[in-house]
């Protein structure tokens, strides 16, 4: 091998291999580096180019870290008021069926707030993608304790760590849902890692191909990281979470179409 | 036998310096910069560029999609 290819050799568009997606706008995300937020976004705006349907999806941002999606993914959105989006993806959907509808809210938005509209719209099978990204926080507005928070674990309204016997257990909505006939295909997955990235931006493409199909509701749960929140370096906080979220939060499918 | 040579380009003002990518590179190319961007982040750097095989696990981690990734056989 000759050593002395100089970069400037290499880099020419023939060369090109990754770059980021030109569904992504060139706006500096609002999230704290290493959030896994932009990467769930990322592996969206990709699978939407691949899929060349870009004026042809519709997003619902949720209340949260994500309520200024729009700024980042050069798309159709509407921001619902806090837990809604899945009742007003469903709207959408319903009066525009041709066009590809999903929802982005995390565990504060998705699984307290808004768990009667992602559960009924789940059960009701409405034919749209769900991105529920589990941060086991509230990370907007100041690391407060959410339905996902793990036992034990400390966050500015359970400073000696969540007592189940008052607080409850962790709500483990993608197991809810997956029981519910309207589901279609229902999986966790994460984006801390290559591998892991790579396998979730698969699931999206998935549940965007059953869409097209009017197959039911699509459920990707992304288990994710919030290092401020969690007060860790991005690098501890993945660690941490493959750790302590993923025994409780195991990866995988939940539920996956006989088609497959 | 074809090798393959990959070299990557950061968006240094974009970077948020969280060091992801340093930690999913298989080959050590990319370490973080002693000197600072605009919003006062370290950012990453390839200091081993020689390694550097293309593979883009270090642009596919990266929160913020600042990593340019190019390859070619040589
Ligand atoms: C009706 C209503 N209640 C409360 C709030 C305040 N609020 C804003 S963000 C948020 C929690 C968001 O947490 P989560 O969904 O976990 O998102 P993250 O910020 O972690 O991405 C709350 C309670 C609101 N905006 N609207
Ligand atoms: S507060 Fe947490 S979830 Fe929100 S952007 Fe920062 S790290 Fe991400
Ligand atoms: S492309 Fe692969 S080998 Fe090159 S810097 Fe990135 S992770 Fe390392
Ligand atoms: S992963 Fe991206 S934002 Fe984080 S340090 Fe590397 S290049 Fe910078």
């Amino acid at each position: 091998m000759s050593d002395n290819i100089t970069k400037g050799k290499m880099i020419k568009p023939e060369n090109l291999v990754y770059t980021k997606s030109r569904v992504m706008t060139d706006n500096v995300t609002s999230y704290c580096p290493g959030c896994g937020h932009g990467t769930a976004h990322r592996i969206i705006a990709e699978v939407i180019e691949e899929m060349d349907i870009q004026s042809e999806i519709i997003g619902v941002a949720p209340v949260g870290c994500s309520v200024l999606m729009y700024d980042f993914l050069d798309l159709d959105i509407q921001q619902a008021a806090h837990g809604r989006a899945p009742a007003v993806a469903t709207a959408i959907k319903r009066l525009m069926p041709e066009k590809f509808v999903f929802t982005y809210q995390d565990d504060g938005d998705l699984a307290a707030i808004g768990t009667a509209e992602t559960i009924h719209a789940c059960n009701r099978g409405e034919n749209i993608m769900i991105v529920f990204i589990n941060n086991g926080i509230y990370g907007m507005t100041g690391g407060q304790m959410a339905p996902t928070t793990l036992e034990g674990m400390k966050s500015s309204t359970s400073p000696y760590g969540r007592d189940v016997a008052t607080m409850g257990n962790p709500l483990k909505m993608t197991d809810i849902v997956a029981t519910l006939p309207g589901t279609y295909y229902v999986t966790r997955q994460s984006v801390q890692k290559p591998a892991n990235v790579r396998k979730t931006k698969k699931a999206i493409r998935k549940a965007l191909e059953y869409q097209k199909l009017n197959r039911g509701t699509c459920f990707i749960e992304i288990v994710s990281n919030c290092p401020s929140g969690w007060k860790m370096t991005p690098v501890e906080s993945n660690k941490w979470m493959e750790d302590t979220m993923f025994p409780y939060y195991p990866l995988g499918d939940f539920k996956v179409p006989e088609e497959d | 036998m074809a090798k393959v040579k990959g070299s990557i380009v950061v968006d240094i003002e974009k970077c948020k310096g969280c060091e992801l990518c340093v930690y999913a590179c298989p080959t050590q190319v990319i370490a973080m910069s002693p000197d600072v961007n605009v919003k006062g982040y370290h950012y990453a750097e390839d200091v081993n560029p020689d390694a550097c095989t293309g593979c883009t696990n270090c642009a596919v981690v990266c929160p913020d999609g600042v990593i340019t990734v190019y390859r070619m056989k040589v």
